[in-house]
């Protein structure tokens, strides 16, 4: 693994080879706010909120510091005002899901992100995937995955899985940085008791 | 079918196939693409056969189910050969004046011709037809020639002489310069370089390299992927494998959506000929590559049309996107390096090959070459397939090709790139087109699509569209795209509404900002688009809808309501019968006027109403004035009758 040095907020930042902007950042004591994020899985990319400023060959862009890999030589600004001001607008779209959930809120104050921009939405997530990515890549289960897509796309226990493994296991509730992971295991849990007749566990 | 091992041997048997065919025989060719297949066209074909058999012509006449020739306007178009005589519009009826008259009397049949609507002149051939006759088409001009189900009719236009040229004859390092050289831009949206993608690609490490077509066209109202494949697929294949050996590849996909059934047959058979003839397979024309292609059907996901996303589904995973701050060319389908090219973009590849990269260099402006296919819809006369050099301005597009807007009205823009695109209002009419240019203007290439409006569009509404279409089809994984199109189009929803507040504008704005800076995918990145484009070039639209709650195109519902004139009122009851929510009060001699309460804005009266009296206005942005009281509803008739 060959040595790549970058600059990060104006230090000067070591980091192998194959290293995300994050974790040189992580390595570094150089804080970037993430949500979808966690050390066991995959990085995902889907919450932005880790959005950076480079400045790579001549061009500035911004991109997601848990998926872009460290290059000679790179700039990044953790924080600026183009960046701010999309964790801002960021922070306004997933407080219309979850306005009370305390990670949100706290970065909230930090960029001065205000709950009540856009229409109240009715479900509490975020789609930050945490559960259903910890279940399929660290439990390896698949209890809970995604149905639909495009602003249709929710978080589904699968019940015939669920009410297997789900009963002993429940590792993804402390993940969820909103309300909305246990209100969906209530909704699966209430249409799976009683079990349907049909269902194995009435075999014996 | 013996194998062809050498070029050779590819020259005789394309000797043998011409020897066989007679240039003086009368063929008809009847376009049996998706769209005249719509409007009967087997049902042509099933009548001219029918009338040959009568005839007992059967040697004497050959019929051709071909591909998409693109006017679509007016099929089911039917060329008939060696004249060239151009019929449209071809009902099974005609069969038979087709075959009496054409085919045995020699004689043109006048009222299949096209008909110039300015200069009432017929045009007998193709090539005289406006619409043609403004085109370049390079690309999907064969489509009439061939039968796609027949290899030998490709291989009798030359077909896979380009294979076997850069197989004998180039080093793939060639094949690379003079793709490069030609600077052919993919056809599929981004306009990346062809030849650069191909390096990159073959220069990735890695032992296994896969070639892909992208043939998951999904822009409403674009289909000229589609035409290609179904009408010439072995154009395809043959740049796909001239492609493959300059990259180094083995293993080629032909992605393509489940929801073109001709296409994915077409190009099945295709392949299934090209390996018995030996142009896919092992050791192809005696050269040494092997190369084998399989085709992949899609499952109906818009997104999936993105590089990244296209390669999951490959895998057999959802089709979501990627990140791709490493190109899909170094790290593509299993983490090998996949160079994916657009359907139009390898079928430019045996043109550059045959006819050489400076030739191809000639055609088009500095930084787009060649000619470009686009789907040619919405408020035009000729809608279709057009193919034309890049550089053309698109006044020539709509005008000259497309023969202006329908029934004497205005244009207002056109909507280049579909979804991802924006709109060019009639100030940037001259703009040629072209990658660049075309960005500059707040819009994009795309894949072709090019969407014509009129004034009776209203522009936040067509925002509006094009948010919902990507509220259904983005894949929802990152936040920018989702949350930002399902807030942008509350936003739009409300001002088409009357519920627009001050700071909209603003709001939208921001939005597609944040959407176009910080979303994961392309499709993100330009969704806001057609939101941006809008705003910038009919501002006073949205102002229009905010400010005044009046909708300046009479198209948002909420915004406009129907009145009847009472001076112009002559009671005749068309409208008030065809009421579909009885709304409208009158009857004979009384003056009608219309409950608004009950009307569901339908606008069955507006139509309705004979243009002599002109009666039924719609009204925007303005109180309804108060019903006429009912004693002065009489109206007081001179009576026709003695």
């Amino acid at each position: 693994m060959s040595e790549i040095t970058l600059q990060i907020d104006g230090r000067e930042v070591k980091a192998e080879e194959g290293m995300t902007i994050l974790e040189a950042a992580q390595s570094a004591g150089i804080y970037i706010p993430t949500l979808c994020h966690h050390e066991k899985l995959e990085p995902y990319g889907a919450c932005r909120i880790c959005t950076v400023e480079i400045e790579a060959r001549g061009r500035t862009n911004l991109v997601a510091a848990c998926l872009y890999p460290v290059e000679q030589n790179l700039v990044v600004r953790t924080r600026s005002e183009r960046v701010d001001k999309t964790r801002k607008v960021l922070l306004e779209l997933m407080l219309a899901h979850a306005p009370d959930a305390a990670e949100l809120q706290d970065l909230a104050q930090e960029y001065g992100a205000d709950k009540g921009r856009f229409e109240k939405e009715s479900s509490f997530c975020i789609l930050c995937g945490l559960c259903v990515r910890y279940c399929a890549e660290v439990k390896k289960k698949n209890a809970i995955g995604f149905v639909d897509r495009g602003t249709r796309r929710e978080i589904i226990f699968i019940p015939e899985i669920a009410s297997k493994e789900c009963w002993d296991c429940k590792e993804c509730f402390p993940l969820c940085p909103t309300e909305a992971l246990q209100a969906t295991f209530l909704l699966t849990k209430a249409l799976m008791s009683p079990p349907p007749p049909s269902a194995p566990e009435s075999e014996e | 079918m013996p194998k062809i091992n050498s070029p050779a041997e590819l020259e005789k048997l394309r000797e043998g196939i011409l020897s066989r065919r007679d240039p003086n025989k009368p063929c008809i060719a009847v376009c049996t693409g998706t769209g005249c297949l719509a409007l009967g066209a087997d049902k042509v074909v099933a009548a001219l056969k029918e009338e040959i058999k009568k005839h007992g012509l059967e040697d004497k006449v050959d019929i051709k189910e071909t591909g998409c020739p693109g006017f679509c306007e007016r099929g089911t178009v039917v060329v008939i050969y060696p004249e060239e005589i151009c019929y449209l519009q071809v009902q099974p009826d005609d069969a038979e004046e087709v075959i009496s008259q054409t085919i045995l009397a020699k004689k043109v049949i006048k009222r299949l011709l096209y008909v110039d609507p300015t200069t009432s002149e017929q045009a007998v051939r193709e090539s005289e037809i406006p619409f043609y006759k403004n085109q370049m088409r390079l690309i999907i001009g064969s489509n009439i020639k061939l039968d796609p189900k027949s290899i030998d009719d490709y291989l009798a236009l030359g077909g896979y002489s380009a294979l076997a040229k850069v197989l004998s004859q180039m080093t793939p390092e060639q094949v690379l310069e003079e793709v490069k050289k030609s600077n052919l831009r993919g056809r599929g949206g981004g306009g990346f370089p062809a030849g650069r993608k191909w390096e990159e690609c073959r220069n990735a490490p890695g032992e296994v390299r896969y070639v892909i077509v992208n043939a998951d066209e999904g822009d409403p109202g674009a289909f000229m992927d589609r035409a290609l494949l179904e009408g010439n697929p072995h154009s395809v294949l043959e740049g796909l494998s001239i492609g493959a050996y300059a990259i180094g590849s083995h293993e080629g996909y032909i992605y393509v959506r489940q929801e073109y059934p001709l296409a994915i047959e077409n190009v099945t058979i295709a392949i299934k000929q090209a390996e018995e003839y030996g142009f896919l397979g092992e050791n192809i024309l005696g050269s040494g590559f092997d190369f084998t292609v399989k085709v992949h059907r899609g499952a109906g996901a818009f997104v999936s049309g993105e590089s990244s996303a296209l390669m999951t589904a490959l895998e057999g995973r959802v089709g979501e996107p990627r990140p791709k701050y490493i190109h899909t060319a170094v790290k593509g389908v299993r983490d090998s390096p996949s160079c994916l090219n657009n359907v139009e973009t390898w079928a430019n590849v045996p043109l550059i090959i045959n006819k050489g990269a400076d030739w191809f260099a000639r055609i088009g402006t500095e930084g787009s070459k060649g000619t470009k296919i686009f789907s040619l819809v919405g408020k035009v006369n000729n809608t279709g397939l057009v193919e034309v050099p890049m550089g053309i301005t698109l006044r020539d597009v709509i005008y000259k090709v497309g023969g202006g807007i329908p029934g004497g009205k205005k244009f207002k823009a056109v909507q280049t790139g579909g979804p991802s695109g924006g709109c060019i209002p009639e100030e940037q009419l001259d703009m040629p087109v072209d990658f660049d240019e075309l960005t500059k203007a707040g819009s994009m290439m795309g894949s072709g699509g090019m969407i014509v409006m009129d004034e009776d569009t209203c522009m936040v509404d067509l925002a509006r569209y094009f948010l919902n279409f990507l509220a259904d089809e983005s894949c929802g994984k990152c936040v920018p795209c989702r949350e930002g199109i399902r807030q942008m189009l509350k936003i739009l929803t409300n001002i088409s509404k009357g519920k627009g507040r001050e700071g909209d504008i603003e709001r939208l704005e921001e939005l597609s900002q944040v959407t176009k800076d910080a979303s994961l995918c392309a499709l993100g990145k330009t969704a806001a688009n057609p939101v941006l484009s809008t705003i910038r070039y009919f501002r006073d639209e949205y102002e229009a809808h905010i400010k005044e709650k009046r909708c300046p195109a009479y198209v948002c519902k909420e915004l406009i309501s129907y009145y009847i004139d009472p001076d112009k009122c002559k009671a005749c009851m068309i409208c008030l019968r065809q009421c579909p929510t009885g709304a409208i009060a009158g009857g004979k001699s009384q003056i009608h006027v219309i409950d608004q309460e009950k009307c569901t804005k339908c606008g069955t009266c507006f139509e309705a109403c004979p243009p002599r009296f002109g009666a039924v206005k719609k009204i925007s942005g303005e109180p309804v004035p108060p019903p006429i009281p009912e004693e002065a509803r009489m109206i007081a008739r001179e009576s026709k009758e003695k």
